[in-house]
């Protein structure tokens, strides 16, 4: 196993037929992901990639009986997109698209809250690299090939400081289970707290890499969630040490408006909550390393 | 993006929320002019995109023609420093000239996009004209938050609460629903991330109205608002984070001298994070995003130069859906077309890498290569100029 994304997951993209969806979709198919077709309004029934095109998230169900869907749609359309997949039935949707309104993101939260725990979408994104399961498939933007695959979670918001992490820990022949992007805005439809809980129960994954960075709730919940329900070592990295309060860091989500919301704040309620957190973002796959090391030993 | 208080109050305005009468002016002539149609006293506020104006001597209550002349010649044209800017402050191009207004109770009311509830938040407090994060600090419990459903929005009942705790009675209580409902609807209608009335106040008659207003608003929405993307006032922002956002350039000045060019938000903390560490300080941060042409590569070196503090400049790029061989050329192009002679440090994982590292190599220019993001630190922090010598 791993999470959210599986050899046989049967993927559709959204937005396809454009440039950067077919770019996308081409380098996922090229790397053995099952794509089984695309959503382009008023493009139904044309091919791309040899795969076929529907005019809504509905039919590609009907007809390839899609389970998940990224969405490259452009940030107008973009929450109509994911509410779509939502409504259509799918089980998950990633979506990539930077740019997304926050209060068009505050109304797909309250749409996804409409359904009942079995049939609602879970949701990861926006303004995120994706995930991926090496070896498997991946719906995102990633560089497939700087992953191992392994028996590591990596979730992070950041898309190239995951890349960073990953690739320190191939250096060190540690493999990946899954990597997640939550994504760096300030509403997102998956929180730290959430991929944490489907990694502990992954028989798949041993331990989590937590990446987080400044600005907003999500580590220090992640933090409780640990402490009271995990059973596998967290090794965090929270980026951000040397960022001034109330600026934006590029992210639209990364600045720091409230209390406990610094870099230096969230180490510590990480480390109180018995996490260990990395000194410097280059010692992320040491820090791995060392917490395996100890529990292989242990 | 931030607006000026008079365009806060305005939008606010008129959608009900009850403002004091006043005018804008942009020279002392014009300000004697708007102080004369209101009638003396008047309240004069210089315009800047920064809290704390009262205590940096921005706001005056002047009673004759001849202190708002004085008190705007003082300020027009200077730049404002207060708590909340940097050392070099704001610059005052125009001032809001209004009534006067007879103040018996200050009430802080704010609303904001809650992270946690991923809602809007009321933030209410019966201690207003104090900063909100003063506020939080000092007297936590005098907070009131309500939250509000996005599907059902701002409810009568929750205005009525709102007004009973704040303690205001008789007919404050319908003048309070009205001032909250134009908050939302601004809010919601205008795709706002923040909108602050500090202070909303009670006047000595029982009448409330809002002697401040400050609105803030999700860039990301600005395509769909035209009218509040028209409020931006170019000159309250760093001309450098303007010039680098028209490349696809997101950069925030810092006060180090090690300039920063990183693709990924979240890589380019942890890389700042890495200098200081390394016992260095960043010039700044820089995201050149996805798909980086050479192009923007040298527009990022440009940007980054602006600031005359840096003595060297780290390139580090995780590619994915960059390439280092873009990136490299980018780099090799800057060097020779701005003609550097400063250290310049470049780290290339991901994407193309062997190509990136090819162009580097054979460039026969003397940049510095480093393999991981940890060496690319030190080696920055080691070159500049100030130490080596």
């Amino acid at each position: 196993m791993s999470i959210l994304i599986q050899e046989d997951t049967r993927i559709i993209v959204q937005g396809m037929s454009g440039r950067i969806g077919q770019f996308h979709a081409e380098d996922m198919i090229r790397n053995g992901t099952n794509v089984v077709g695309g959503v382009t309004p008023g493009r139904g029934g044309e091919t791309v990639l040899g795969r076929p095109i529907f005019n809504t998230v509905a039919e590609a169900v009907e007809a390839v009986g899609a389970q998940a869907s990224l969405v490259f749609v452009p940030p107008p359309g973009a929450a109509d997109a994911i509410m779509e997949a939502a409504e259509a039935g799918l089980e998950f949707a990633v979506c990539v698209t930077d740019g997304i309104p926050s209060q068009d993101m505050m109304k797909v939260k309250r749409f996804l809250r409409r359904f009942p725990a079995a049939r609602k979408m879970r949701f990861i994104g926006p303004n995120c690299a994706g995930v991926i399961s090496p070896g498997k498939g991946f719906m995102g933007i990633m560089p497939p090939a700087i992953y191992l695959p392994g028996r590591v979670g990596i979730v992070g918001r950041s898309g190239t400081l995951g890349y960073e992490a990953a690739s320190q820990m191939k250096s060190l022949g540690i493999g990946v289970s899954t990597s997640v992007g939550i994504g760096g805005d300030p509403i997102n439809g998956s929180s730290f707290r959430d991929i944490l809980e489907l990694f502990e129960n992954d028989p798949d994954t041993d331990a989590v890499m937590m990446i987080g960075e400044i600005g907003g709730p999500q580590e220090a919940e992640a933090a409780a969630y640990a402490r009271d329900h995990m059973t596998k070592p967290v090794v965090a990295y929270i980026a951000g040490l040397s960022a001034p309060k109330g600026r934006k860091m590029g992210h639209a989500g990364a600045i720091i408006s409230a209390f406990g919301e610094s870099a230096q704040e969230k180490v510590e309620i990480l480390s109180a909550a018995g996490i260990t957190v990395a000194p410097t973002p280059s010692a992320m796959g040491e820090t791995i390393a060392r917490v395996l090391g100890v529990r292989q030993a242990a | 993006m931030d607006i000026h208080e008079h365009q806060a109050k305005e939008l606010l305005g008129r959608i009900g929320m009850p403002v004091p009468q006043g005018g804008i002016a942009f020279a002392p002539e014009q300000a004697m002019h708007e102080a004369r149609k209101l009638g003396f006293p008047v309240i004069v506020k210089a315009q800047v995109h920064a809290g704390g104006r009262g205590a940096a001597g921005g706001v005056k209550l002047c009673r004759n023609e001849a202190e708002v002349s004085a008190f705007a010649l003082s300020l027009l044209g200077r730049n404002l420093v207060t708590k909340q800017t940097d050392a070099n402050g704001k610059p005052v191009h125009r001032l809001l000239v209004e009534e006067a207004t007879d103040i018996a109770k200050e009430i802080y009311l704010g609303l904001v996009l809650d992270r946690k509830s991923e809602r809007i938040m009321i933030v209410a407090s019966r201690e207003g004209g104090m900063e909100i994060e003063d506020l939080a600090e000092e007297q936590p419990d005098a907070l009131i938050r309500m939250v509000i459903d996005p599907a059902m929005g701002l409810l009568p009942f929750q205005s009525r609460e709102l007004a009973f705790k704040l303690g205001f009675t008789g007919k404050q209580v319908g003048q309070f629903a009205t001032v909250l409902r134009a908050c939302y609807r601004a809010f919601r209608d205008l795709d706002a991330t923040m909108v602050e009335i500090n202070p909303l106040v009670i006047k000595r008659d029982g009448d409330l109205i809002a002697l401040d207003a400050k609105m803030s608003f999700d860039t990301n929405a600005l395509f769909r608002r035209p009218e509040v993307a028209a409020l931006r006032d170019p000159g309250q922002e760093d001309p450098r984070e303007d010039a680098a956002a028209e490349h696809g350039l997101s950069y925030v000045g810092l006060e180090g001298d090690i300039g920063c060019i990183i693709n990924g938000a979240g890589l380019a903390m942890a890389t700042m994070d890495m200098i200081t560490l390394a016992g260095g300080e960043p010039a700044n941060f820089l995201d050149i995003g996805g798909g980086a042409s050479p192009e923007r590569v040298v527009a990022a070196f440009r940007t980054v130069l602006s600031d005359p503090n840096v003595s060297v400049i780290l390139v580090n790029i995780f590619a994915g859906i960059n390439r280092c061989d873009w990136v490299a050329s980018g780099v090799v192009q800057a060097y020779r077309e701005l003609k550097l002679t400063l250290p310049v440090v470049v780290r290339l994982a991901g994407t193309n890498v062997e190509e990136g590292r090819r162009i580097i190599n054979d460039s026969g220019l003397p940049l510095i290569s480093a393999d991981t993001l940890a060496e690319a630190a030190a080696t920055a922090v080691k070159s500049r100029p100030s130490l080596a010598a």
